[in-house]
């Protein structure tokens, strides 16, 4: 990877919640717009599992634009003309901040000998990154999927630090099958022969495995009518430009497989293996409520913000049912909530995608 | 607040300010905008349609979507000063179980509703034989949402059934607010206060 990430080393060990602690973390962070000077107009963007923090303009590695280009920017929702946004890489990831791919003491990769990390530690970085930054108090914190949970737990765990909190397309919970993808994921990964136990950084990484990983994962976040109107059972042109035909084989006959390992393989040029492995563990572990005592509402009793709570009826990985789950334990501690479920064909991923009414909805909940 | 519908002016004219209200069925959250800007008032709203749910989060207004006869259980006892039911109670499935609802969250109760016993609508029935289609009804039978038809003097028959305090009560007509005598014939709305 390049190493021209905006970084900034934390000045304290980080303290984990697996008991450890990250000495001299990094945090790899983008920002957008100007801070006024009174500090007031702060959002905290958080990413998702694959995302980083090039939210908007060109991304440097892979060159596309960034992954919510489309909601922040000068005019946009999240406009950068009014706000100040700063968007943090999560520790475990592997576009700069401290993950699997670091130096440990002896310089070579920490590989598995990095700590395994919760949502909670990701956020604890992006506070210790807002404090070394003088940004006591946020407009808000956003995010959608992991981002979500991140922005659910800052709420819960730093009370007061923001005053208004968008979760999109998230949960407070993982649930069993949202374990069990994951869990497929990873072994797709240490199955694979490359993977050695995490020692790969030397030579070449268990891409295949990852594929997998990125292939099945990605049948999670679009809904089976979009990937119905969008392939069908169409059948994959040939490399000749002559029309597909069944090969009676094993190639990618089918447009739906032939776009899977286009998403597969792409995935490995950007994503580190182990990365991967971390983040999905961190959300796997994430329930809200049982680090209050089994009760969400619990944890939501002292936030002191705005909420509002985004999903959609498209979404099986992070079902409306959650959010609703969510929205009653914020009434229940007697939070100002907002709750809507747009109607977008997408699944999961609508919260990346064109979705007017969500745009209308987070200008009008950040004001 | 002169634009408010005649029983939604009244409503916010009697809430006080610095006070805790739902408005159930809030549709476009225009009650909600007037009380918080007019009252300071913490107006939260609950409704079922999301292109209207996503029109009042653009207003910065906390409201959730949802089904009153479903998700009204989700909040606590008494966290209302006051619970709002614009014209929705002849929407329910079951109006009295709303109706406790209602004043289970809220201290205090605003229900407004059309009057089916207006004479509009009598003498449509009687003369025409017909479902009425009228001013305040204007939807026929078959699309209508309005699934129980009510008139003021069942409402007053409910609440001395369940319990509930009658506190004040106004009548409307053609927009305007009628005298009290004769309302079961005279009104086409009907607007109750109560408690518990």
């Amino acid at each position: 990877m390049p190493a021209a990430h905006n970084l900034l080393t934390l000045p304290d060990p980080l303290p984990l919640d697996g008991g450890g602690v990250l000495e001299r973390a990094e945090i790899a962070f983008e920002t957008y717009g100007e801070l006024a000077p009174d500090k007031s107009n702060a959002i905290l963007i958080c990413h998702a599992l694959t995302g980083d923090q090039y939210v908007a303009g060109a991304h440097p590695v892979t060159g596309k634009p960034g992954w919510w280009e489309r909601m922040v920017g000068p005019g946009k929702p999240v406009d950068t003309d009014r706000f100040h946004v700063i968007c943090p890489n999560v520790i475990g990831s592997c576009m700069g901040s401290t993950g699997p791919a670091s130096p440990g003491p002896n310089g070579a990769p920490l590989a598995m000998r990095f700590p395994v990390i919760t949502i909670r530690d990701m956020v604890r970085g992006a506070i210790a990154l807002l404090d070394a930054l003088g940004i006591t108090q946020l407009h808000a914190v956003v995010g959608g999927s992991m981002g979500g949970m991140q922005a659910l737990s800052l709420a819960a765990n730093w009370p007061g630090r923001a005053a208004r909190v968008l979760a999109i397309a998230t949960t407070a919970r993982h649930s069993a099958q949202n374990i069990a993808f994951h869990e497929v994921g990873r072994q797709a990964i240490m199955a694979d022969p490359g993977w050695n136990g995490g020692e790969y950084y030397a030579g070449a990484a268990p891409a295949a495995g990852l594929a997998v990983a990125r292939m099945a994962a990605h049948i999670t976040y679009l809904s089976e009518d979009g990937l119905t109107e969008k392939f069908g059972r169409n059948l994959q042109a040939k490399a000749d430009g002559t029309a597909g035909a069944k090969s009676f084989g094993f190639d990618a006959d089918f447009q739906v497989e032939s776009y899977l390992r286009h998403q597969g393989s792409g995935f490995t040029k950007r994503f580190d293996a182990n990365s991967y492995l971390y983040i999905t563990r961190a959300m796997d572990y994430f329930d809200l409520a049982e680090e209050h005592g089994g009760l969400l509402a619990e944890a939501f009793a002292g936030a002191g913000a705005r909420f509002c709570v985004v999903s959609f009826d498209s979404d099986w990985l992070y079902p409306t049912a959650e959010s609703r789950h969510l929205v009653h334990a914020l009434n229940a501690a007697g939070a100002p909530v907002s709750f809507v479920e747009l109607s977008a064909p997408h699944g999961h991923d609508s919260f990346l995608l064109e979705v007017p009414a969500l745009d209308r909805v987070v200008a009008g909940f950040l004001g | 607040m002169s634009s408010l519908r005649p029983d939604l002016a009244v409503i916010a004219a009697r809430i006080a300010p610095d006070t805790r209200v739902l408005d159930v069925g809030c549709g476009d959250g225009a009650l909600l905008g007037s009380l918080r800007d007019a009252k300071r008032v913490d107006a939260r709203g609950m409704e079922i349609d999301a292109a209207l749910v996503a029109e009042c989060v653009a207003r910065g207004l906390s409201v959730v979507q949802g089904d009153a006869e479903r998700d009204l259980a989700d909040y606590p006892d008494g966290a209302f000063d006051y619970a709002v039911l614009g014209q929705t109670l002849q929407t329910a499935q079951r109006p009295d179980l709303l109706l406790g609802e209602l004043l289970r969250v809220g201290r205090t109760a605003f229900v407004s509703f059309p009057n089916f016993a207006h004479w509009r609508t009598r003498a449509a029935l009687l003369w025409g034989g017909r479902m009425p289609v009228t001013r305040a009804l204007p939807v026929s039978w078959y699309e209508t949402r309005n699934i129980h038809h009510v008139t003021v003097a069942d409402f007053e028959a409910l609440a001395g059934a369940m319990g509930v305090a009658i506190r004040r009560r106004w009548f409307f007509s053609g927009g305007k607010r009628l005298a009290g005598s004769g309302a079961n014939w005279r009104a086409e709305f009907a607007l109750f206060e109560l408690s518990r």
